[in-house]
């Protein structure tokens, strides 16, 4: 179901879409856990992704195996990390965005109803535009459905946790059902506290240069990884315009040209098949910025959202680390409950630390990539455009030789 | 054919040369030598950095570029006796309030190149008839060329003038280069006068640009963006693409009012005594046409090549207008990625900025110059769009608007004779009756008429012939100049869709190295 190409895109999904997605290198892919998605299922209104696993671990009872998860289930496994207190230092791989295939179905079931309407050529290309489109969709939800499983799998602590073994494993339905209204409500506004409190706390200032290095920055990058990801997705659209407007300048010449059989007819023909040819390029171009620029900026919003979150939680350790000191101090003075604000500090303080030494770690990492991802991203990128470039020119040198030879 | 130069975008970089003949240049009334001499003219070539075009700045028309010498012109002009006459509304191609110091109206024009469009090559002849046209194309040589569109006059009732440049082999005319101004209603003018005199004898009349009240106010009223620029480059083109299709018509080109149109220093004033307008007379025709084809039907004999003609015209038209539909939106979405890849490439550098790898920071600024460049060329590329295709597309559709009107003719040429001939028939009944009912007096009458309408039946039959061989020959003429045009510029928008493709190997092939450095 995933490996159907267009008839004729060879690469338009090259290799690189298979195995380790794209977007995130440097997984320390070793043998211990290795975690893909082999296939995958497009039902109605959900997707069913097949997780396979192959380990050597000896916490599970095969050495591989795959089951069967649908998109709740990865959020439940997502959230289970973010509640769970001990994860509280490390960056929380990003939850991989819902599969939204509403726009792409609302324009299939258009074209159906304009059917009528138009030549049966005209009919049959459209469709297969938006058959394409719509796997591209579903492979892009794919990897990042992946991507978000190797990030886990790559991580030292994170790859241990029992519910993602679960999740790997059990072969039966998880049951998790998606939140009811009222947990939605919930969350809506513990978000609402959580970023009340995250004022409060970014206002903090750390001693610790490094962390108030990466707080000032992050939320700047952040902000600019917002920015260019939703002026990139514009941009991509604009250009999916113009090739969807070539198509139809070609159809347009073809039906100029079969109109009679005089030389400027046949010139014509020539030219819309030219324009069929460069309009497939220029739809390969925007589907590869797409795929290069746009993901990669999306990834990067979620990811540097992570950190930010990590990075709150510590600022909150460290509040409330403060605030354990200051309450020790005045039991102290006062003499009552000193040992209760004893024991309250040493806590805060142990969570403060654990959290600052693993986030410091998890922010170089982040660092790291981030860099490298960019770096692959760009020189495919580049890579890409360049062959496209190429292509088109090639066509257009050849036809051009062509045309202007006949007159 | 009128093929059209190739349009580049107003260019914004000041990249002017200041033209040493400019101060000859536009004092000229008929020694506009300095246009078409092989001056040292590297102006032409400037202005298209990227265009990998073969023509020359020894081409026949390198125009010069600034019109420094405004003023001495306008006095030229002002002898035109073109004052804006309030009364004449047909023609109120009203004021239009551009800064003459704007170098971007007068640098585009001179970036414009003149291709030799009526130097035929020889093509393999079909026809005795085509061979004919031939002949007749090979044995003159003939351009024209419409430049420097220049504001004169202030507040509404200012006007564009064009300078309009001819040269020529042809005896008729007194120089072999010369140059004229003319205003937008002078064009017009012309146009109803060639109509006035051809359109009856079956002539495929090009038409002329249409009027546009919006267009013209916005550039009367000053607004000195990329609007009014492009509204008047845009005309100041299709009028050149007009007068040349006018000069390659062989028998329009005898016509003395063209004659005077591209000799004559002064031109009266075209009055506006017609109701019709360029658009308005066209408008006439295609509705009449509607009315003309049902009448088809009725026409017995074998006149199945004339209405299999009219036929492809009609489908053909509905094609050409879907087309340009679609090449409108084309321009359009064009212009909006233009837009958008600006918007990303600022962020993008706003990204780079932000990031604290200073590798990649530089990458990322890199491709935010990579992507500041593709917006230009995204410009560039909805010019060609617009000015090579869109425009071509919009004028053969009101070509094909003449030719219906060229069949029409016929039509009604036809229909005078049946006409004729029934009222002779008539009048033949009305003798026999009175043969019958013995009134000598009235006899002689009818006996007169019935002559009369006998030469009236004859002289439009021979009407009829006559018009019906120049129709066909016009068509046959029409469909090859149709031909040409296409083609020539469509391969045009094809090389410049080329070039675009070049200049963006060459931007992803300096970013790569650059990528590939981020450590």
């Amino acid at each position: 179901m995933m490996q159907e190409g267009l008839d004729d895109g060879p690469d338009f999904l090259s290799e690189e879409d298979r195995g380790p997605r794209a977007v995130n290198v440097d997984l320390q892919t070793d043998a211990t856990l290795q975690v893909d998605i082999s296939d995958a299922l497009s039902e109605r209104d959900k997707v069913k992704f097949t997780v396979h696993t192959k380990s050597t671990l000896p916490n599970f009872k095969q050495n591989e195996f795959s089951v069967v998860r649908q998109h709740e289930e990865f959020i439940w496994l997502h959230d289970s990390f973010v509640e769970n207190e001990e994860y509280a230092g490390y960056i929380i791989p990003p939850a991989p965005p819902r599969p939204d295939f509403d726009a792409s179905r609302e324009k299939l079931q258009k074209l159906g109803e304009g059917e009528g309407s138009m030549t049966k050529e005209e009919f049959t290309k459209m469709k297969q535009e938006l058959e394409a489109e719509y796997l591209a969709i579903f492979k892009k939800t794919v990897a990042m459905h992946e991507v978000f499983l190797c990030r886990v799998a790559a991580h030292p602590v994170l790859r241990k946790d029992m519910n993602f073994h679960v999740f790997l494993e059990y072969n039966q339905d998880l049951s998790v059902r998606g939140k009811n209204k009222r947990e939605k409500m919930e969350d809506f506004f513990k978000n609402v506290v959580k970023s009340a409190d995250g004022v409060l706390v970014a206002g903090v200032k750390d001693v610790d240069d490094f962390f108030e290095h990466e707080k000032t920055f992050l939320l700047e990058y952040h902000n600019r990884v917002k920015d260019a990801s939703s002026k990139s997705d514009r941009m991509i659209r604009s250009h999916k315009s113009v090739a969807d407007d070539i198509n139809r300048i070609a159809s347009t010449l073809y039906t100029l040209g079969t109109q009679d059989s005089t030389d400027v007819c046949k010139f014509f023909l020539k030219v819309s098949e030219l324009f069929e040819k460069t309009r497939k390029i220029e739809a390969r171009v925007a589907a590869d910025e797409d795929l290069k620029l746009a993901d990669l900026l999306k990834y990067y919003l979620r990811e540097s959202q992570a950190a930010k979150d990590l990075l709150y939680r510590r600022g909150r350790a460290l509040v409330d680390y403060e605030n354990a000191n200051k309450a020790l101090d005045k039991a102290r003075a006062k003499n009552k409950d000193v040992l209760q604000a004893e024991t309250s500090q040493q806590v805060c303080c142990q969570k403060f630390e654990k959290i600052s030494e693993s986030a410091k770690q998890e922010l170089i990492d982040f660092k790291t990539r981030r860099v490298a991802a960019f770096r692959k991203n760009l020189v495919e990128l580049a890579e890409l455009e360049l062959k496209h470039a190429k292509g088109n020119l090639q066509l257009l040198q050849s036809c051009v030789g062509v045309l202007k030879g006949d007159t | 054919m009128a093929a059209s130069s190739p349009r580049n975008p107003p260019p914004l970089r000041g990249a002017e040369n200041q033209d040493p003949l400019s101060e000859m240049a536009d004092e000229d009334s008929d020694e506009g030598e300095d246009i078409f001499v092989g001056n040292s003219n590297p102006v032409a070539e400037s202005f298209q950095p990227d265009t990998a075009n073969g023509e020359e700045p020894a081409d026949l028309f390198s125009e010069e570029e600034t019109s420094t010498a405004v003023n001495s012109s306008i006095t030229t002009f002002k002898s035109n006796g073109v004052h804006s006459d309030n009364e004449n509304d047909l023609f109120a191609e009203v004021s239009v309030e551009l800064s003459m110091e704007n170098p971007s109206t007068t640098a585009k024009t001179s970036g414009a190149e003149f291709t030799p469009s009526l130097t035929l090559s020889a093509t393999q002849p079909r026809s005795m008839e085509q061979l004919e046209e031939e002949k007749d194309e090979d044995s003159f040589d003939m351009d024209v060329a419409v430049t420097n569109p220049e504001k004169i006059g202030d507040g509404m009732n200012a006007y564009m003038a064009y300078k309009v440049s001819t040269r020529t082999t042809l005896p008729m005319f007194r120089n072999r280069t010369f140059s004229v101004w003319r205003r937008f209603s002078d064009f017009l003018g012309l146009y109803e006068k060639l109509s006035v005199k051809h359109s009856l004898n079956g002539c495929i009349i090009p038409p002329p640009p249409e009027k546009s009240v919006v267009g013209m106010t916005k550039v009367k009223v000053g607004k000195e963006d990329s609007s009014s620029a492009d509204f008047v480059e845009r005309r100041r083109a299709a009028l050149e693409r007009y007068l040349q299709r006018v000069v390659c018509h062989p028998s329009l080109l005898q016509d003395p009012d063209v004659r005077e149109f591209l000799e004559r220093d002064e031109l009266p004033r075209a009055v506006g005594t017609h109701t019709l307008s360029g658009a308005g007379f066209l408008k006439m025709i295609n509705r009449a046409s509607d009315a003309v084809s049902k009448m088809t039907i009725k026409i017995s004999y074998s006149d199945a090549w004339f209405d299999n003609k009219l036929q492809e015209v009609e489908s053909e038209d509905l094609q050409l207008r879907k087309l340009h539909a679609v090449v409108d939106s084309l321009v359009n979405h064009r212009k909006e990625l233009c837009g958008n890849t600006a918007v990303f490439a600022k962020s993008m550098a706003m990204l780079g900025n932000s990031e604290d790898n200073t590798a990649l920071s530089r990458a990322l600024s890199q491709l935010a110059e990579v992507e500041d460049k593709m917006e230009t060329l995204h410009q560039e590329q909805a010019a060609s769009d617009f000015f090579i295709l869109a425009e071509l597309l919009a004028d053969y559709i009101r070509l094909l608007g003449a030719v219906r009107g060229c069949f029409e003719q016929r039509m009604k040429t036809w229909q005078s004779w049946q006409e004729a001939q029934s009222t002779l028939q008539k009048k033949r009944e009305v003798e026999a009756k009175l043969l019958w009912a013995n009134k000598p007096d009235k006899l002689q009458q009818a006996k007169e008429e019935i002559s009369e309408w006998e030469g009236k039946v004859t002289q439009y039959e021979r009407d009829f012939d006559r018009i019906s061989v120049t129709v066909r020959k016009e068509f046959l003429r029409f469909e090859k100049e149709k031909s040409k045009d296409f083609k020539s510029q469509i391969v045009k928008y094809l090389e410049s869709l080329l070039q675009s493709q070049q200049r963006l190997v060459m931007f992803w092939e300096a970013f790569l190295p650059e990528a590939k450095a981020i450590a």
